[in-house]
């Protein structure tokens, strides 16, 4: 059942002559709270305030100034992009009438339904989307952990990370090792580690190319695999070994100090390694109590939480069914997610959850391949219904307008989740 | 020299099986057709590039492949996403140039009589370097049906489900018109909009993406987003 406007009015008078005077309240109007402004929480936040013209109060917590997107940050680590290419702001998220907030959420009770922020202050919120994006799993690989961040980057959250690594990258001895230990399943963008491996490679090949990558891989295999391989012998020859499950790459663990990677038994000297652990749902969620497991289970309808009808969850924290956690399904997500809050709120339309994803990745310059598919929500998950993938072999020119559609959809995106 | 190609066309032709034999056109027809496209287009011994590029050697070629000639932003796309000149491709652009590439530069409206296409076909098909060395199938294939419905084309489709489902397009297509990569798709005229999308949905037009993407929106969903877009650009 959905409120219609009149009703939700006379709901959240009397509520609010009963609750004590909350901090934020914007004249009786209903109150969203999205934490995290990246690829979900900030397309969430755009288009409630777009598409409710005001009737809607959106506050945005991010504790962040500029989001960096970790989408197109491997291109930085290649050099096709400086960092500041990859850098947004929020002003247009304010400039299109959402409260932007820089703090951290750092509780939720969901009985007050109010969220506690870093600094200080709570919000109080009739609808919360929380889109927090991954946190590393503890213990994940045996030697690793946030303390070792710098003598090992994951830079599997973009920005001073990504910086990091690409230093590293950079201060490599001629001929020396890259190492990479690849996260298992489920994780955030599948074929992203590849593409790195990818990138890193065309970045050695120009300036460092007797250089070795090593990677230890749990999986015995991986999104786009066939592409991938065949663009590392074509581009990269000789030059990167992967070493999946069938031959140990699960068994690894780390010495930041020493800087050695053991897989399998075998110790190794490696002058960069890039430790990407198993992930799970930013914290948050955990603190608001809507996860099982590492991640937050959805309702595919509208991405609320099993949990809690009033608590929604987007992108990669959630756990949904088959849609791959990238930065497009999270986009894709929060835009179904905002059209089913604002019908619950204002009594507008709500229109049937339609779901898609394409991931592009660069292999070498001009070599472009892309996966996607569409889904649709059923009782049970989010469901595949359709898909494609780029083939091998394929043409120069194709892999090339693949590689430009790519550009053209950052620029798509990035608007479209900030204005 | 074509007359001979010519008759080599027709021969083929005769040869194969009676039941396509009466779908292949009349190349002495197609050259009266041909008419309409003389202004722009050479063909035969000694053609040269004018407003528009030469028609020789048409049949399975990659669309805007000579690299001496320039082509529009939009016919180069679809070239590199697949499209090659058939008899089943050119039959679709014949009819309506821009469903197949939108912002093609052949300001042609496109010949609606399906006789006219098939005898201009057949008389294309005669200037293709040896024939018989294309795939049977090119001259003789049947056109696929590309008609659209008129009730199709009449649909009014629901603005508001429109641009629920437009926020779809503007994950990949900017919103401001840009043109970088991905194609604009603001501006578009509502006509060529539904016959584009129904294009992509049956998969005469060739690109992964937008074959799925509009693989699933069924013919009120494509209304619904013709009438937002072109209430947009009000
Ligand atoms: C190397 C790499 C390459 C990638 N390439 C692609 C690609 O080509 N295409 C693609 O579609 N996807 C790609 N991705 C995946 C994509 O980046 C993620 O799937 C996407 O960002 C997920 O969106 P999200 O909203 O779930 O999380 P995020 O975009 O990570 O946003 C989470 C935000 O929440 C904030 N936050 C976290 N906790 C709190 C809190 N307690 N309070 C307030 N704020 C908080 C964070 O600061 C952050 O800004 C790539 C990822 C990586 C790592």
């Amino acid at each position: 059942m959905t409120l219609n406007r009149r009703q939700f009015i006379g709901t959240t008078a009397a509520v609010a002559a009963t609750l004590s005077a909350p901090i934020v309240k914007a004249q009786g109007k209903p109150r969203v709270v999205v934490v995290g402004g990246g690829a979900g929480g900030a397309t969430a936040a755009r288009y409630l305030a777009k598409d409710s013209k005001g009737a809607i109060d959106v506050t945005l917590i991010e504790p962040t100034r500029k989001y960096y997107t970790c989408f197109f940050s491997n291109l930085y680590l290649g050099g096709f992009k400086e960092i500041e290419d990859i850098g947004h702001t929020y002003g247009g998220l304010a400039a299109g009438g959402v409260n932007v907030v820089h703090d951290w959420a750092v509780g939720v009770d969901r009985d007050a339904k109010t969220v506690s922020l870093a600094g200080g202050g709570t919000v109080p919120y009739d609808k919360l989307i929380l889109s927090p994006g991954i946190d590393f799993v503890e213990g994940a690989v045996e030697g690793w952990g946030l303390s070792a961040q710098n003598a090992m980057p994951h830079a599997y959250k973009a920005g001073s990370q990504s910086e990091l690594l690409k230093a590293q990258l950079m201060a490599m001895p001629a001929g020396g090792t890259f190492a990479m230990v690849a996260p298992p399943n489920p994780f955030r963008c599948p074929p992203g580690p590849y593409e790195r491996v990818s990138m890193v490679a065309h970045f050695l090949k120009q300036n460092n190319p007797t250089a070795k990558i090593i990677v230890a891989d749990p999986k015995p295999k991986f999104s786009k695999m066939a592409l991938f391989q065949e663009g590392w012998a074509n581009h990269y020859e000789g030059m990167v070994d992967w070493i999946g499950e069938e031959f140990g790459g699960g068994n690894v663990s780390v010495d930041p100090d020493a800087m050695t990677v053991t897989i399998d038994g075998e110790e190794t000297k490696v002058d960069v390694c890039n430790v990407i652990p198993a992930m799970k749902a930013g914290r948050i969620a955990e603190l608001a109590g809507v996860t099982d497991g590492n991640w937050a289970p959805v309702n595919a309808a509208d991405m609320s939480t099993k949990a809690d009808a009033d608590i929604y969850v987007l992108g990669d924290a959630s756990s949904q069914g088959d849609m791959p956690k990238s930065g497009f399904s999270a986009n894709s997500q929060a835009k179904v997610c905002a059209n089913a809050v604002r019908g619950a709120l204002t009594g507008s339309k709500v229109f049937p959850a339609k779901f898609s994803n394409t991931c592009w990745s660069l292999i070498a310059p001009n070599d472009g391949v892309k996966v996607g598919a569409t889904y649709e929500a059923t009782p049970e998950k989010i469901a595949k219904v359709d898909g494609f993938i780029s083939q091998t072999g394929e043409s120069a020119d194709l892999r090339k307008a693949t590689y430009e559609e790519s550009e053209g959809w950052y620029t798509g995106i990035t608007t479209d989740m900030l204005g | 020299m074509h007359l001979v190609q010519l008759l080599s066309a027709i021969a083929l032709a005769a040869f194969c099986t009676t039941a396509v034999a009466d779908e292949f056109g009349d190349p002495v027809a197609g050259e009266e057709v041909f008419r309409k496209c003389k202004s722009c287009h050479q063909l035969g011994e000694g053609a040269k590039h004018r407003i528009g590029p030469h028609l020789n050697g048409l049949f399975g070629r990659r669309a805007a492949s000579h690299e001496d000639f320039r082509y529009s932003k939009a016919l180069v796309r679809a070239g590199t996403g697949g499209l090659e000149w058939h008899a089943d491709t050119l039959d679709a652009f014949l009819e309506s140039p821009r469903r197949l590439a939108s912002g093609t530069r052949m300001s042609f409206a496109g010949l609606k009589k399906a006789e006219d296409r098939l005898n201009l076909i057949a008389y294309l098909r005669s200037f293709s370097d040896s024939p018989a060395n294309i795939p049977e199938a090119d001259p003789t294939a049947s056109p696929t049906d590309h008609d659209l419905d008129p009730a199709i084309l009449a649909l009014k489709g629901d603005p508001e489900y429109g641009e629920y489902l437009s926020s779809e397009c503007t994950t990949c297509h900017q919103a401001d018109g840009r043109n970088d990569g991905i194609p604009s798709i603001v501006l578009w005229p509502k006509e060529d909009f539904v016959l584009a999308m129904h294009a992509y949905k049956n998969k005469t037009r060739a690109h992964p993406v937008m074959q799925m993407m509009a693989g699933r929106l069924n013919a009120e969903e494509i209304a619904a987003l013709a009438a937002y877009f072109s209430a947009l650009e009000q």
